[in-house]
């Protein structure tokens, strides 16, 4: 949550991209993130993220549904409200069973979307700083990170020679804050003067 | 090319013409930015009226009671429940297309799947009002929710398939909702961006969650995505199964039917793309998409239709046998005097089932048929009156002359505050569907990129030397291989 100095990288297309990416990590540069209109197989081990853990949430979140319906279910009907159904089993497993799999599944996905909003610190009211607009239509962003030890002339002429088609450096905040897309009062700096 | 998956020759294209990136999303988003039009004015208009009488009909039912409905002894179940099962049914579709067909990794699905998916929630919020407005008494509704209370604390019986109804239908509804909006948040980020006007930058930007595209942000996305996908394809498949459980564990002949379960998920399915296809043509027709939503799509669904349409045929021939075979003269009498029997009071709508649902789309065993637009249009109407048709044969006619004759006189006509409530949904459903066209990218943007350069035709000409060549390479290099 502290505000940064970028260079940013725009390119146009993704067979341009993925040989900047690995370059551009070869030549030890910081990539902050890269943006992109739609997902692009493999660009998250290019960049080298590693994977994602939600599915383990999910499963987490899934069978805690699970235990939730049969202890519930078996101790409604066991101790706090036995009821005696046609002389039926009081622990009625194989009737508990749709319950059982709807609450699995609600659980697992009420959990994982909740548990992905907020990893990806997305609701609404939440304001971010976008580096390039476009980069929800149909460009793809490159953002590189300035340190105090980086020489950002180098680093644009890095990215020009990697075959960026534009390219801007951007004083931005990193983190969110709470705010609306048609205010645009940000406290920082916003835009960076176009360099190439 | 070798960063983009391949895709052969001999798979038709998906997107026509020559686009791009930005082009998709011009195309795409014109609707939402464009002012409505007088067709949609119209359409919207004569949607809000329907369910003006819906309202109306609901609250006269509310007022008086549910013997504002011409229910009876023994017809307890007429038209409501009718109602409610068939658009649960069509709520199915949405489904299948959005997460089965994710899993199979069809393409085609990108080009029909958010529409899909937005009917099937509108479908299943129809659904629901059935049940709920039946209980009558309808402002104690909450008591069908598990919760300490302080009636005992009396709890609703968990054995029962009307509750695991409730718990069905509403773990649908809300995953189904949840798996539509999360796959929305980046196509509403694309109109975000683009917006102008300071009412669009607020809406967009509050419903778009802050959406940005980070390469994380997608990596989880997709991940979301697919385990969503997992989830939604027994959830489908067990909401329509629990729904036939209502009859299937009666023992009311005609009803307690062990092929209920497949029998209903293939109906459903049925019937959810005729839906579809209804809600589509007329879409791509009015928002000028027909490059995206192509005469593939249609076909590919037609296909469905004439498969699901068999099975459902399959099904009703194996009732008529086993209600033959097994000798019950119960089960036999619900099926060939209250059905088949042509002469008995409600012998026509069994002949309107078998006519709609399974003589009419064996016309799509024809490719010509398939293709044809005029055609695909009347039959998806057809297939719907037909699948309605069955739930009324299902539901009315096992119950309508049961074992007492004595109460056979009472013929089950519905009133016109039950006609009111079934216009009401209609209603409830065009309007949903109406602004959902006019607010919301119809066709998931995000996701036709994503397929463009595999299967747009314009990209698939340019791939085809390469596969020729692969090909001949292949031949030559294995050729003499033992």
């Amino acid at each position: 949550m502290s505000v940064k100095k970028f260079v940013v990288g725009v390119f146009t297309d993704e067979l341009v991209l993925f040989p900047a990416v690995k370059k551009v990590r070869t030549a030890g540069y910081k990539i902050h993130d890269v943006y992109t209109p739609m997902p692009i197989h493999g660009l998250d081990h290019a960049l080298g993220l590693r994977e994602t853990s939600l599915h383990t949430a999910g499963f987490i979140y899934g069978i805690t549904g699970t235990t939730t319906a049969i202890s519930g279910i078996g101790w409604i009907f066991n101790s706090d409200w036995p009821i005696n159904f046609g002389g039926k089993s009081h622990f009625d497993l194989p009737a508990w069973i749709p319950i059982t799999f709807e609450l699995t599944v609600l659980f697992s996905a009420v959990g994982m979307v909740l548990t992905f909003c907020y990893l990806c610190q997305m609701a609404p009211f939440v304001r971010k700083h976008h580096f390039n607009l476009r980069s929800t239509d149909d460009q793809f962003t490159m953002v590189i990170e300035c340190t105090e030890k980086t020489n950002e002339t180098e680093v644009i002429d890095f990215l020009k020679s990697v075959g960026a088609t534009g390219i801007n450096t951007q004083k931005a905040e990193t983190g969110w804050w709470l705010g609306r897309y048609d205010k645009d009062k940000t406290p920082f700096e916003q835009q960076g003067t176009a360099l190439v | 090319m070798a960063l983009l998956a391949y895709e052969s020759q001999v798979r038709p294209g998906l997107v026509d013409g020559p686009k791009d990136y930005h082009q998709i999303t011009e195309d795409l988003v014109r609707p939402i930015e464009a002012n409505p039009s007088r067709l949609w004015w119209i359409g919207f208009l004569t949607a809000v009226a329907c369910l003006i009488f819906g309202i109306v009909s609901v609250t006269m039912q509310v007022i008086y009671g549910v013997g504002q409905w011409n229910l009876n002894r023994t017809v307890g179940w007429g038209w409501d429940i009718t109602n409610f099962v068939w658009w649960v049914g069509i709520g199915h579709a949405g489904t299948l297309i959005s997460a089965i067909l994710l899993l199979f990794r069809q393409g085609w699905r990108t080009g029909v799947n958010r529409a899909a998916e937005a009917m099937t929630i509108f479908a299943v919020m129809c659904a629901g009002q059935f049940p709920i407005w039946h209980m009558g008494r309808v402002w104690l509704a909450f008591f069908i929710m598990p919760y300490p209370n302080t009636r005992g604390s009396l709890w609703p019986n968990f054995n029962s398939p009307l509750l695991w109804d409730v718990f069905a239908i509403s773990t649908y509804f809300t995953v189904s909702l949840l798996f539509w909006y999360s796959g929305l948040l980046p196509d509403l980020a694309t109109v975000r961006d683009r917006a102008k006007l300071k009412w669009r930058k607020f809406m967009y930007g509050t419903l778009s969650f802050g959406w940005s595209g980070s390469t994380k942000h997608w990596q989880r996305h997709e991940a979301l995505s697919l385990v969503l996908a997992g989830l939604s394809t027994p959830l489908v498949l067990s909401v329509h199964t629990i729904v036939s459980f209502d009859f299937a564990t009666s023992v009311i002949p005609g009803w307690h039917t062990t092929i209920f379960p497949p029998y209903f998920v293939a109906g459903a399915i049925f019937s959810g793309f005729a839906m579809v296809q209804t809600l589509l043509l007329v879409t791509r027709k009015v928002l000028r998409l027909e490059e995206y939503i192509t005469l593939e799509h249609i076909e590919v669904m037609n296909k469905v239709i004439v498969l699901t349409g068999s099975i459902v045929g399959v099904a009703y021939l194996t009732e008529l046998f086993i209600a033959w075979y097994g000798m019950n003269k119960f089960e036999n009498w619900a099926f060939f005097q209250n059905r088949v029997n042509i002469n008995s009071p409600l012998g026509w709508s069994y002949y309107i089932m078998m006519g709609c649902n399974v003589l009419s789309p064996q016309i799509f065993w024809f490719r010509k048929m398939r293709r044809n637009l005029t055609v695909t249009f009347f039959m998806s109407i057809i297939v719907n009156v037909g699948m309605w048709f069955e739930r009324f044969v299902i539901i009315v006619t096992s119950i309508y002359r049961d074992y007492i004759p004595s109460s056979w006189s009472t013929y089950y006509r519905p009133s016109i505050w039950e006609v009111g409530f079934y216009v009401g949904t209609f209603g409830l459903f065009f309007t949903c569907y109406f602004l959902f066209s006019k607010f919301f990218p119809v066709i998931a943007i995000a996701e036709i990129k994503h397929i463009l350069k595999k299967s747009g035709n314009v990209y698939k000409d340019k791939m085809g030397d390469a596969e020729r060549e692969t090909v001949e390479q292949f031949a030559h290099e294995n050729a003499h291989a033992h």
